[in-house]
């Protein structure tokens, strides 16, 4: 088994009295998909915001290519290579394609943006994913549909030969056509050798990507597990109860 | 060579853009329209409308609203709103006369301080907006009630102070000869040229797609003879006994307006704080998680705003030949505000051009300078205004709801 190159240990995190994450462990592997599951509240989105250093984490250790490191904000996730895209996308409609790809990290030449070599690598990411749904990568974000938007944010997030890109939710509000897209698009990610954390409701997504589960219940991880490994039903049983009914465990 | 780049065709170029107004986003179409059928109105019902005289005093009556709603724009971006700007620009003026009547201070040294004090001004509005998250309204209506109590107090009882330095005066009173008119023109046309050819070539050069040289010769002709026209009509004589004084050229104001609105141009479409004021205005959280500091974008805009004012109170001392307790009072602001939403910036944030104050600031000039000449009373050139402006912002509302629904 090859090392993780993201791991988590003891995670631990409280918003005041509540007490969100208790001792999650967690591990994210390159070129493969691990999707993250659980019931809504079990603390899916405070494990990610955890992870790509929106929320500090209160006790326990972060491990990124085997080494042990202290995160204490976005940018040092983003400088060690870890995206996150959210599931309300975070793009501005008013700006078009290359600007969003680009926003807070622009290339700037002499003082003014170099808008030429921004659409050149915009346009080679979008052709490195086979993404072929964009006609001209210059119209504005408002006029995409949903599947594009979130083409083009996953494509933000893999700009920056980034190791890590968490995916929160990306197909939920997708028609049929648009999710298989999407889904082509985050298991091509995973076979160019990206770690991809996907946050995901359903479960036919997850069993169709991802090569390891993790089951959040009630801010404890209650097994993560390979997908070939696994029924459906046994991982509907882990979100809703926390227990394995796995007959070699019990 | 060959083909190993993109052009898009005048016609590909024109349907899109049909399909882009069609959609509701009409930019700066209703501005260029309302203009057209305004000048053929006022001009068919005025004698004097059309003439080079009334051209020239429509641009310096026009100047200082164009140069508050250039800063308004900034504001505007983020969805904010400055109701001080007006009285921001009288203060602001006042700072500058006072030095320079009443302490001899040079009159650079007087527009710099009270530039500087403007962008003081803007620094207390914009940090009580992006820290304290009071509503913009809120604060600049304070402000507006201060700043209009700050011009009475600068401006003493009932008076106005006068200013006589030659340069301050000049700048709205003065004109380019004929020939450094056209000299200017030149020059800017000849800048404007090759930056629009840079752009084809580094872009072409990369393997882009770009607009072809038929549709860049269109528009920059159009742009051209525009400006050519207008050079042309204000270096007619407009004096009413030429042999006594002539009065003919480019006022300087056009240079000063000209100036800041490259500059602000530049600022926001080619430099990273114009792309971030943009991303701010369109949607905050993705701004903030992209690691822009939203809060010093904010507080920079009124920064920003109050500074043109600034500029604006300094033509406003120019033109009037001084400081009164009402000067940026009465319906500058709105004016301004009109300006910048008929040129075809949105009151909703994220869209806007400086371009756009000066297209609006036209529109808004030409109804008060056209109305006064045919003699309409001033009540009723403010419910036109005010119809004109309350039209452009339902144009920019329904253009967002289609836009958003669509």
């Amino acid at each position: 088994m090859t090392s993780p190159i993201l791991s988590l240990r003891g995670i631990q995190k409280s918003f005041g009295p509540v007490e969100v994450l208790k001792r999650v462990d967690f591990d994210a592997y390159s070129g493969q998909v691990t999707a993250l599951v659980g019931d809504n509240g079990a603390g899916k989105s405070t494990l990610i915001k955890c992870m790509s250093g929106i929320y500090g984490i209160d006790a326990g250790e972060y491990f990124f290519e085997g080494e042990k490191i202290q995160i204490s904000g976005p940018r040092d996730a983003t400088s060690l290579g870890i995206e996150i895209v959210y599931q309300d996308l975070a793009l501005c409609d008013n700006l078009d394609i290359v600007q969003n790809m680009f926003l807070g990290r622009e290339i700037i030449n002499r003082g003014t943006l170099s808008e030429e070599t921004m659409e050149t690598l915009a346009r080679k990411t979008l052709d490195g994913l086979s993404v072929r749904t964009v006609k001209s990568i210059r119209q504005l974000v408002s006029s995409l549909s949903g599947g594009q938007r979130q083409t083009v944010a996953i494509a933000r997030a893999v700009l920056w030969n980034s190791k890590v890109v968490i995916l929160d939710e990306p197909t939920a509000a997708l028609g049929v056509a648009q999710t298989e897209q999407v889904l082509n698009l985050v298991r091509r990610l995973a076979d160019k050798g990206l770690a991809v954390i996907l946050i995901s409701h359903n479960l036919r997504d997850v069993f169709q990507v991802a090569d390891n589960i993790a089951a959040l219940y009630l801010g404890q991880m209650a097994a993560q597990v390979k997908t070939r490994e696994v029924t459906d039903s046994q991982i509907i049983q882990l979100i809703t109860t926390g227990m394995h009914s796995k007959k070699s465990e019990a | 060579m060959g083909k190993n780049y993109d052009v898009a065709p005048l016609q590909e170029w024109s349907s899109e853009y049909f399909k882009r107004v069609k959609s509701g986003d009409m930019g700066a179409l209703p501005g260029v329209l309302g203009l057209i059928a305004l000048c053929i109105v006022f001009g068919a019902m005025s004698e004097v409308f059309l003439t080079p005289g009334n051209f020239a005093n429509l641009l310096t009556q026009a100047a200082s609203v164009m140069v508050i709603a250039m800063g308004l724009i900034f504001v505007l971006l983020l969805g904010e709103i400055d109701l001080s700007a007006g009285f921001a620009s009288g203060v602001c003026g006042a700072v500058l006369v006072i030095l320079i009547t009443n302490h001899g201070v040079a009159w650079w040294v007087a527009l710099s301080v009270s530039i500087l004090f403007g962008a003081l001004l803007g620094l207390a509005i914009g940090i009580l907006v992006s820290q304290l998250g009071i509503p913009s309204f809120v604060v600049t209506l304070a402000a507006f009630l201060m700043f209009q109590g700050l011009l009475l107090l600068l401006a003493g009882e009932g008076g106005t102070i006068r200013v006589e330095d030659p340069v301050i005066l000049s700048i709205q009173n003065s004109n380019l000869s004929p020939l450094v008119s056209w000299l200017f023109f030149a020059v800017l046309a000849v800048v404007y040229v090759i930056a629009g050819l840079t752009k084809i070539y580094l872009r072409s050069k990369k393997g882009l797609k770009s607009n072809s040289l038929t549709i860049c010769t269109i528009k920059t002709s159009g742009v051209l003879s525009i400006f050519g026209l207008g050079v042309y009509f204000l270096n007619l004589e407009r004096s009413n006994n030429p042999e006594l004084v002539s009065l003919k050229g480019m006022p300087y104001v056009v240079v000063v307006i000209l100036f800041l609105l490259i500059v602000g141009t530049f600022v926001l479409n080619r430099t990273r704080y114009g792309r971030h004021l943009y991303a701010v205005g369109g949607n905050p959280e993705a701004a903030r998680r992209a690691g822009i500091n939203v809060k010093a974008i904010r507080t920079s805009a009124f920064v920003i705003c109050s500074s043109f004012a600034a500029v604006a109170g300094m033509l406003f001392a120019s033109r009037q030949n001084s400081i009164s307790p009402t000067t940026g009072g009465s319906a500058t602001l709105l004016y301004a505000v009109g300006a910048a939403v008929i040129g075809g910036t949105s009151l909703f944030g994220g869209k806007g051009r400086m371009s756009d104050a000066v297209l609006g600031g036209f529109v808004v000039a030409i109804i008060d300078n056209g109305m006064g000449l045919l003699g309409y009373a001033a009540g009723i050139k403010f419910i036109v205004t005010g119809l004109v402006l309350l039209i452009s912002s339902s144009v920019d509302a329904l253009t967002r709801k289609k836009t958003s629904s669509g």
